[in-house]
């Protein structure tokens, strides 16, 4: 079943150019209910397993989902809830799935990583950077079968690095197909800083492969929405393919219990045991050069207090905060009235279907 | 001897081998974070992180082991390893065959493998059937802290191909990750073998070799056969059929490839049952070769295979049913016995 984000939203939006602040904002702040619920669940261990939560995404799921129609396609990376919220997929069937329900929207055969809906035309997978292929096959499909409609890949910057994804690119643009590859730049990947293993700059990458490319700020939805709509008109005509790179962050770092993350949000504690943990590594132990070991022990310094100044200070950037000023108040006010008592209680309904997690035990005597 | 748990053993044997020998690096996704301890000893020249481009960081590892390294190339779970595929079987596992036995390559991919946590079909495969498959290749997965190590240093020091395997649920890392230190909601302590996930490490650490199984358990009745946390869901089933007044022995492959054969052999004729558990799929890999190695041995023994027979599930009650489990190996264990 899927839930539409508001009347008749599936067919209007496609067709309006004009980009709508109310509708993205319900969108967005459907998208973070979910994924807050998510993340508490998780914490409460409603949640089996990982979580990457899409939270710093909202501005690009919304901005791109929300051109999307019909026979549209989406192949979703690790974070895939909240293009799916923005699609309209149940949101109770989706958190029944990532809780582990046999009655989630996959049969609980899925888990987070590996949602998808038919109905919807998207489907996500934890395979990092295949995204772009599978994207690259729906657009041949989509091409022959359904002219006019368009391919999204969505994936993260550090995909790029990914061999097949830099086929997709080549092969997207040797066939002229109708796909957009949506590149969320949250600048990590796990915990490792992608810059530090990145050649050259990702957007010239792209268009040296002869994508069409744009970029926007993922925390302005209005500005993501503007650039997605431009590649995804261009492929809709069937004048190739396009790249649209998006900055955003990940305040809740890669995964729940992200041990970054536990650093960085209680920096004293978690930096002495780091410090106590690697001196220990380090003494008693044959062992490289003196300037080795510093530079081994810096190393892993300067990248937690990496990690923090990309964290603190992100709320700043935070797409909704953005969005909500774009409307009226008492709009604004009646969106985060009605989405959050959905919300909730599907939350609260999911919780009760599934039960707790906390007694993992073989053999599926677990209650 | 030195308590440790599965995860700092494999990283103590990587450890000692890096300190003998300059020649030995290691690259992979997160590992400055992940093995922090060794960036400490040994400096970021010895202790590189990559890009996630599985494909070309683990063809590099063929070549840079063909150019006098010993590069220990981790790729972050064996399922991504299927986008480097051909780097295991169409050159690690083949250049020193091509070069008539005249350029070794002495690789070590590192990956982990295997599921009980529910992390979906796609990050819970162990893959080692599929790996052993392929000629040239040396596949181990260790079942306890001491063998982890040293088939760790085993593996660095030999001048060939290998494969090292190394278990989630034993491993204490990912698990912290999920639960421990992440949040006390959720207690994996029944699911872990404890065993398996902590013990003594011999100082100092000597290689194992490989093909050497090792028996865990005596028995005359009957003989589970497994590798990796099937060795501790045998241990389970094997003190319980033992009440029951079946005789069981456990044997521990530790390596894939190349098989113990004369130790699967003789166990099975001294039980005349066996039962092999395996965490990998039943079609094409580690079950169907014991049957067969036992059928050209000319041993005649009953045999029923324990294995996964399809996409796992994530629903924490269909994964673990899916799984090699206690219940099944018991079953099967109890209906041998009545034959
Ligand atoms: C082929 C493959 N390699 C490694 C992983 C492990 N992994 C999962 S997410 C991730 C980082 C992805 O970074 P990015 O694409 O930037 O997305 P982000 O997590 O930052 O949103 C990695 C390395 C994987 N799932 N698949
Ligand atoms: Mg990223």
């Amino acid at each position: 079943m899927t839930v539409p984000v508001s009347d008749g939203y599936a067919c209007s939006m496609a067709k309006r150019q004009a980009f709508d602040p109310v509708q993205a904002y319900r969108t967005m702040m459907r998208i973070r209910l979910v994924e807050e619920a998510l993340v508490k669940a998780w914490a409460a261990g409603y949640v089996p397993g990982e979580y990457h939560s899409g939270i710093g995404e909202e501005g690009i799921n919304a901005g791109v989902v929300m051109h999307l129609s019909d026979e549209d396609a989406m192949a979703l990376d690790h974070r895939g809830t909240g293009p799916l919220i923005a699609r309209g997929a149940d949101p109770l069937a989706l958190m029944l799935e990532v809780m582990g329900s046999e009655e989630g929207m996959n049969a609980g055969r899925a888990g987070h990583m590996h949602l998808m809906d038919p109905e919807l035309h998207a489907a996500a997978d934890g395979i990092v950077g295949s995204s772009g292929p599978l994207a690259v096959g729906h657009a041949i499909a989509l091409q022959r079968l359904h002219p006019g409609r368009v391919a999204i890949a969505f994936h993260g910057e550090a995909a790029a690095n990914q061999g097949m994804m830099m086929e997709a690119y080549n092969l997207a643009a040797a066939w002229k197909l109708p796909v957009v590859f949506v590149c969320k730049d949250n600048r990590w990947s796990i915990t490792t800083a992608s810059a530090d293993v990145t050649g050259g700059n990702l957007v010239a990458r792209a268009a040296s492969f002869g994508l069409a490319t744009a970029e926007a700020r993922g925390e302005r939805v209005d500005e993501v929405y503007a650039a997605a709509g431009k590649l995804i008109k261009r492929a809709r005509k069937g004048r190739g393919p396009g790249f649209l790179f998006v900055t955003c962050h990940r305040p809740g770092g890669h995964f729940e219990g992200d041990p970054i993350v536990r650093i960085t949000k209680d920096p004293i504690t978690q930096s002495a045991d780091l410090v106590r943990e690697l001196r220990t590594g380090v003494q008693g132990r044959e062992r490289g050069a003196t300037r080795d070991t510093i530079r081994g022990v810096s190393e892993i310094v300067a990248r937690s207090s990496r990690a923090m100044r990309d964290w603190t200070g992100v709320a700043r950037k935070d797409p909704l905060r953005r969005a909500r000023k774009a409307i009226p108040e008492p709009t604004a006010r009646y969106i985060e009235g009605t989405e959050s008592e959905a919300i909730g209680r599907a939350a609260a309904t999911a919780r009760r279907k599934t039960g707790s997690r906390s007694a993992f035990a073989p053999d599926g005597d677990r209650t | 001897m030195t308590r440790m748990l599965y995860g700092e053993a494999i990283d103590y044997g990587l450890g000692e081998a890096m300190a003998a020998d300059p020649t030995v690096v290691t690259w992979g996704e997160d590992v400055r974070l992940i093995h922090r301890q060794l960036l400490a000893r040994f400096g970021p020249d010895r202790v590189l992180d990559t890009p996630i481009s599985e494909a070309a960081f683990t063809y590099a590892g063929v070549g840079a082991a063909m150019s006098g390294l010993r590069p220990v190339v981790e790729v972050m779970l064996v399922d991504f390893l299927a986008a480097a595929w051909s780097a295991v079987v169409n050159a690690g596992s083949k250049f020193n065959d091509f070069s008539g036995g005249k350029w070794p390559v002495p690789l070590v991919v590192r990956a982990r493998v295997g599921g009980w946590y529910t992390d979906g079909g796609q990050h819970e495969q162990t893959l080692w059937g599929q790996l052993a498959a392929v000629p040239g290749t040396t596949v181990v997965c260790p079942a306890t802290p001491d063998d982890a190590a040293g088939l760790m240093l085993g593996a660095i020091q030999h001048d060939g191909f290998v494969v090292f395997l190394e278990h989630k649920l034993l491993s204490e890392q990912f698990l912290d990750y999920l639960g421990g230190s992440s949040r006390d909601t959720v207690d994996f302590s029944g699911l872990l073998p404890a065993a398996g996930a902590s013990g003594e490490v011999p100082e100092p650490l000597r290689p194992i070799p490989f093909g050497k199984a090792r028996v865990r358990r005596d028995g005359s009745d009957l003989a589970l056969i497994s590798v990796g946390v099937g060795v501790h869901r045998c241990l389970e089933a094997a003190a319980t059929l033992s009440d029951e007044g079946i005789d069981t022995a456990v044997l521990d492959l530790r390596s894939i490839a190349p098989l113990d054969t004369a130790a699967v052999a003789d166990l099975a004729a001294q039980c005349g049952r066996v039962v092999v558990v395996d965490e990998d799929y039943v079609r094409g890999g580690l079950s169907g070769e014991i049957a067969a190695l036992l059928a050209e041995a000319g041993v005649p023994a009953q045999f029923r295979r324990v294995a996964v027979e399809t996409t796992i599930p994530f629903a924490p009650a269909l994964e673990q049913a899916a799984l090699p489990n206690t219940q099944r190996i018991l079953a099967a264990g109890r209906e041998l016995a009545t034959l």
